[in-house]
């Protein structure tokens, strides 16, 4: 797995408005690949970093409906063709009966896969992967530029770092 | 401008917050927390030795008999999936409408739904009388023939409902709790903290990326929870409406129900949070006086709610001309169970009107009580709803009366042992408020310099 990590500087900051000053600057200097990292969502980063919305709602959306169709399909496969049961002389496709199932399916299915690219999304899970600093969980934030950036150069990131207030930089695998 | 009393009390920082929600995790269990682990451990087993004796003698065991057939195994299940409820609504529900004050509650509220749907989700299978055959609930290929499961029977829709609820509870509990685990596993002194923590963080990082999309499968989460936790609710209640015996088939039941299900799961959560606060002081920070009695108003809500419930279906019951619907109900206040119909009535409908004081919506030791009370009283409405149909219906020549066991008594308190077990579990090993939600909380009420408004 640490093939997949790459090499980089990061640094760390300790305030919330710093950081996200920061991700503005260093988007403006012409950064693609960084990444801001911290302990919490925080308002108005995603803007900051250039981040599109989300995809995700779209795997919610066709999973909700392959979901509502597989209900449909079982109910309606198993009850009207496969075992076709009188059942109090109730038609065998039943269907108001049939779309508590339907709409349970629905939700399992677009909850279950939504998860999944969620998953997908973010490369979990992952077996231990590089941590920069362990406060990052906690109180402090980071921004990593990897070395295959355009424009990477150490001294330059550096000193941008320090100027927008990092308390450290660190060369480290992210 | 409205003055917003602080969400989080004292003035935290970011890392007293980390350090505050992790100590309880980190630290040597209190004497406190040994004790009620014992006791509800004992309870557990009491309940073990129990379910063992109705799962290996019979169901005979239980007070269930003709014409009481659904006995307190169907009582029990309702009212636990009811606890369940209020946990999904604060997380789900006050997600969606942005409502800040849910972060500090939500997490235990979670926890608490996951643990009920699992006690619950035991009875139904264990009433069935062979657990061993619960398989055949289920529509899978079988070397039968072709022989399904009968897709018209509410009660195959509650094992859909039932199910789903679980599993989407459980996944959305799970996906607020990784970032935190991440906050853990990077605070672990140990090898083997960090390995456990490690990988029920799954390898969370944090990044920007990562939280967007975070977060927008917590709004969908969200939003696929709340349509759900009504439906699980009014599936549960179609397996009496869909029936067509007098008290059980009106269609007031899944509205009806499901206002019951989030008085009686605010009451659970008003219960557990008061032991909270006690048993870890350093929460009284985050669960404050204020989250309590947002939560005391919405069971004075809900109680309204039922006990117009309970006005309405006497209402109909003699507005429809239907004469065993009209004896049901008179039998229900005034025949041999007229006692539970009572206790419900006090405890789901006066009782909580106390909290029309502020006073009493702001004392710890009222709420409680009264949310006990409200725990029992929710529990006899199943009762009532449940025995009283059934003990009387169209015919005097089947008439009878539900033959309670000890047995009866032992699955009920049992079940309180398998939930508190599993409850104190979670507060020892989980962090027991979201620290990644409460933090962008954090400034709630508090001006640029650190004070009050």
């Amino acid at each position: 797995m640490a093939n997949n990590y790459t090499k980089g500087i990061a640094g760390i900051w300790e305030e919330e408005h710093l950081i996200l000053k920061a991700a503005r600057k260093t988007r403006e200097a012409g950064f693609t690949k960084f990444e801001a990292i911290s302990a919490y969502p925080i308002h108005g980063m995603e803007e900051a970093c250039g981040i599109k919305r989300s995809w995700i709602p779209y795997v919610t959306f066709v999973a909700g409906c392959v979901g509502l169709l597989a209900g449909l399909a079982l109910t309606y496969w198993t009850s009207a063709v496969d075992w076709a049961v009188n059942v109090g002389g109730k038609p065998f496709f039943s269907l108001p009966a049939f779309i508590p199932i339907m709409f349970e399916l629905t939700i399992l299915f677009a909850a279950l896969c939504s998860v999944g690219a969620l998953f997908y999304a973010c490369k979990i899970p992952r077996i231990d992967p590089p941590s920069i600093d362990p406060d990052l969980s906690s109180h402090k934030f980071a921004i990593f530029i990897p070395h295959n950036d355009i424009g990477y150069d150490e001294t330059k990131i550096e000193r941008m770092f320090k100027d927008l207030g990092a308390t450290e930089v660190k060369k480290t695998e992210y | 401008m409205m003055k917003r009393s602080p969400l989080v009390l004292g003035n935290k920082t970011l890392k007293d917050v980390t350090d505050d929600i992790c100590a309880p995790v980190e630290r040597f269990p209190s004497k406190g927390w040994v004790g009620m682990f014992l006791g509800a451990k004992t309870l557990l087993l009491f309940y073990i030795a129990i379910l063992a004796s109705v799962v290996g003698v019979g169901i005979g065991l239980l007070g269930v008999n003709s014409p009481v057939f659904w006995g307190t195994m169907i009582v029990t299940f309702v009212f636990w999936i009811g606890i369940g409820h209020a946990g999904t609504l604060i997380s789900a529900v006050l997600f969606l409408f942005r409502q800040k004050w849910r972060t500090s509650v939500a997490r235990t509220a979670e926890a608490m739904t996951v643990f009920a749907v699992m006690t619950a989700g035991l009875f139904p299978l264990l009433h069935t009388g062979r657990p061993w055959l619960d398989y055949w609930l289920f529509p899978y290929p079988n070397q039968r023939g072709p022989l399904w499961v009968n897709f018209r029977s509410p009660l195959l829709w509650d094992v859909f409902a039932v199910s789903t609820y679980a599993t989407v509870s459980m996944v959305f509990w799970y996906i607020g709790l990784v970032p935190d685990f991440a906050t853990i596993k990077d605070r672990a002194k140990n090898k083997l903290r960090r390995t456990v923590y490690g990988a029920l963080s799954l390898g969370w990082r944090g990044t920007a990326k990562n939280w967007s999309h975070y977060e927008m499968v917590y709004l969908i989460l969200a939003g696929l929870s709340t349509p759900l936790v009504l439906s699980v609710h009014t599936i549960v209640s179609f397996d009496f409406a869909v029936s067509n015996l007098p008290g059980w088939h009106t269609t007031i039941f899944p509205p009806y129900f499901v206002a019951g299900a989030i008085f009686s799961g605010f009451a659970m959560v008003v219960t557990l949070m008061t032991l909270v606060r006690i048993g870890f002081p350093e929460f009284k920070n985050y669960v404050t006086l204020d989250h309590m009695e947002v939560m005391n108003k919405i069971i004075m809500t809900t109680g309204m709610l039922v006990g117009y419930a309970y006005a309405s279906e006497f209402f109909i019951a003699w507005y429809s001309g239907n004469q065993y619907e009209r004896f049901v109900f008179v039998n229900r206040a005034f025949g041999p169970y007229g006692w539970s119909y009572w206790v419900m009535v006090s405890c789901n409908v006066l009782i909580p009107q106390l909290f029309w004081f502020k006073s009493m919506r702001r004392s710890i030791p009222v709420m409680f009580v009264v949310s006990i009370f409200v725990n029992i009283g929710m529990w006899f409405e199943r009762f009532v709803i449940t025995v009283t149909s059934l003990h009387r219906d169209f015919l005097p020549s089947s008439w009878g009366m539900y033959a309670w066991s000890w047995f009866d008594t032992g699955v009920l308190v049992g079940s309180f042992g398998m939930f508190l077990t599993l409850f104190l579990l979670y507060l020892r090993l989980f962090p027991a408020v979201s620290i990644a939600e409460v933090k962008p909380v954090l400034h709630v009420g508090y001006d640029e310099k650190g004070g009050h408004h």
